[in-house]
């Protein structure tokens, strides 16, 4: 059967019995850049396309259908302009902060791609403490956005940097508490751990209502996260322009696009990994035929289709509700996410104590 | 050397060079950009003696909490060369006279310490693993651990009175 883990292991093996180990780390560095460069390239590119796509189904129009069939090339050649144009930099701006910050938030996207697990035994870097790198991690876009918002001297740019900023700091909060839920549930930091401990079900269904009450806050709270609408505040276009990007152009503003769609991706991995499983496949009870049927199905494909469900879900929400005020947006955080999330964490001890999941 | 050897020196280096950076540059928002790499150049320390979780933690309190906060009032003051005010000369020289006295002390005390003998365990230490380390401060220094908290409840108590006037 099509595997990744076989083939990766063959290509470890190949290596080390080539080269020394030193070099032959080396050139397992090389070959993960590349191809987490490459995996940034498709997705964005698929990424922008679905998103345009959607937003067409969801007001009743086409949607992008001139460039390839379908309109399927479409971001490739919108990308290939971008990469033709100028990119300007402001006569008052800090110049090598500006031209520093896209490559920060940049870097900070790739850095979250080390602990998620692709496939079964297709992993770049199983550390022991695998969902609190990725929200350490996480945290350090924020550095990125405030320093492209500052150093544009802009004030529209300070502004929705500032702005960005709140919100993904408070965000982080009950995103972070929601994880430690599935943690305490899954018992290990590690993300493969946590991926075994679904092997009988997901935690989603596994945890009862506590879990789901999780969930549902872990989607508010990346939506918020990732600056996406309804809280996207940020780049609010009628109030701020374009928030911290506004001064960028060319091949730097498509490196900020191009993050917004990799965290996406990101943090809807990060749920399916903790939520749904990961790339376990659906087992249910002793259904033996059932399950074996669901086998069959590559583990890299269970990864990517409850990576693209939710990550559906949540282009939905930016057509479906309307944009909070930033006193709302905070008082939503402070006042009824937080306090849920950690009652609800109590909830979720309580029932990993007992042992009431199943 | 070996490649732990390698990255020690040059995280080492790194966390040297930018930590003077933070002193000597002059705009007080490159100052804290600079501290955010130092902490990450000592994120990479703990890593490097297996202390994975002490090294994350260091990245999530201080890089990507309090450094932004740090960058949040910074950006906001709007500190230019010509806003700054001009200080007192006689206020740098008790300065430099200070500094120079934490020097000549923390100097003595590192002389005074056997750091000779002791070295680091590369890989193989296992305390700032997370089990570890949550079994050492709920029994040998629980209480230690639970005076602290008290303190952060206070400080949050604070804060939140400070913020309501």
């Amino acid at each position: 059967m099509f595997s990744l883990e076989t083939i990766t292991n063959s290509i470890q093996q190949w290596l080390y019995s080539t080269f020394n180990p030193t070099m032959a780390l080396i050139l397992e560095c090389a070959i993960v850049m590349l191809l987490v460069i490459g995996l940034f390239a498709v997705l964005g590119l698929v990424l922008v396309l679905m998103e345009r796509k959607v937003a067409a189904r969801m007001q009743i129009r086409l949607g992008p259908n001139r460039v390839g069939p379908r309109g399927m090339l479409q971001t490739a050649a919108d990308t290939l302009k971008l990469m033709m144009k100028e990119g300007l930099t402001p006569d008052g701006a800090d110049k090598f902060l500006f031209n520093l910050a896209p490559f920060i938030v940049m870097i900070a996207a790739m850095l979250i791609m080390a602990p998620i697990a692709f496939a079964k035994g297709f992993q770049i870097w199983d550390i022991n403490i695998g969902v609190l790198y990725v929200s350490a991690v996480s945290s350090v876009s924020v550095i990125g956005i405030l320093m492209a918002g500052w150093a544009s001297n802009n004030k529209y740019s300070l502004l929705g940097a500032m702005r960005s900023g709140a919100q993904i700091v408070s965000y982080e909060l009950s995103a972070g508490l929601s994880i430690i839920s599935i943690v305490v549930l899954a018992g290990s930091l590690q993300v493969s751990d946590i991926i075994a401990s679904q092997q009988t079900g997901w935690w989603l269904f596994r945890g009862h209502i506590p879990a789901l009450i999780a969930f549902v806050i872990f989607i508010i709270a990346v939506t918020a996260e990732t600056n996406r609408a309804p809280f996207d505040l940020a780049e609010a276009e009628s109030e701020l322009t374009a928030g911290f990007h506004t001064e960028y152009s060319g091949m730097r503003f498509a490196l900020f696009f191009l993050a917004e769609y990799i965290n996406i991706f990101i943090v809807c991995a990060i749920g399916a990994t903790l939520f749904l499983g990961g790339w376990m496949p659906l087992h249910i009870g002793n259904w033996d035929d059932f399950n074996r049927i669901m086998d069959y199905i590559p583990s890299s494909l269970w990864f990517l289709g409850k990576t693209f469900c939710l990550i559906f879900l949540i282009m939905w929400f930016r057509w479906t509700f309307p944009r909070l005020r930033v006193d709302q947006l905070l008082s939503l955080e402070w006042k009824y996410l937080l306090p849920i999330s950690m009652f609800n964490l109590l909830l979720i001890t309580l029932i990993a104590i007992m042992g009431w999941h199943f | 050397m070996d490649i732990s050897q390698v990255l020690f020196y040059a995280l080492s280096a790194m966390a040297l060079g930018s930590a003077i950076m933070v002193v000597i540059s002059r705009n007080p928002v490159h100052s804290v950009l600079w501290l955010i790499i130092t902490f990450f150049a000592i994120s990479g320390h703990y890593i490097l003696m297996n202390a994975q979780f002490l090294g994350i933690v260091n990245l999530i309190v201080y890089a990507g909490a309090i450094m932004v906060l740090f960058l949040f009032v910074i950006m906001l003051m709007n500190l230019n060369a010509e806003t700054e005010p001009q200080k007192n000369k006689w206020l740098k020289l008790a300065g430099v006279v200070a500094g120079g006295c934490l020097l000549l002390v923390l100097v003595a005390a590192l002389k005074q310490a056997e750091v000779k003998g002791k070295v680091a365990m590369l890989e193989t230490g296992d305390i700032g693993l997370i089990r570890n380390l949550g079994k050492a401060l709920f029994t040998d220094f629980v209480v230690p651990f639970e005076i602290s908290s008290i303190l952060f409840l206070s400080a949050m108590v604070g804060a939140v009175v400070i913020g309501k006037k």
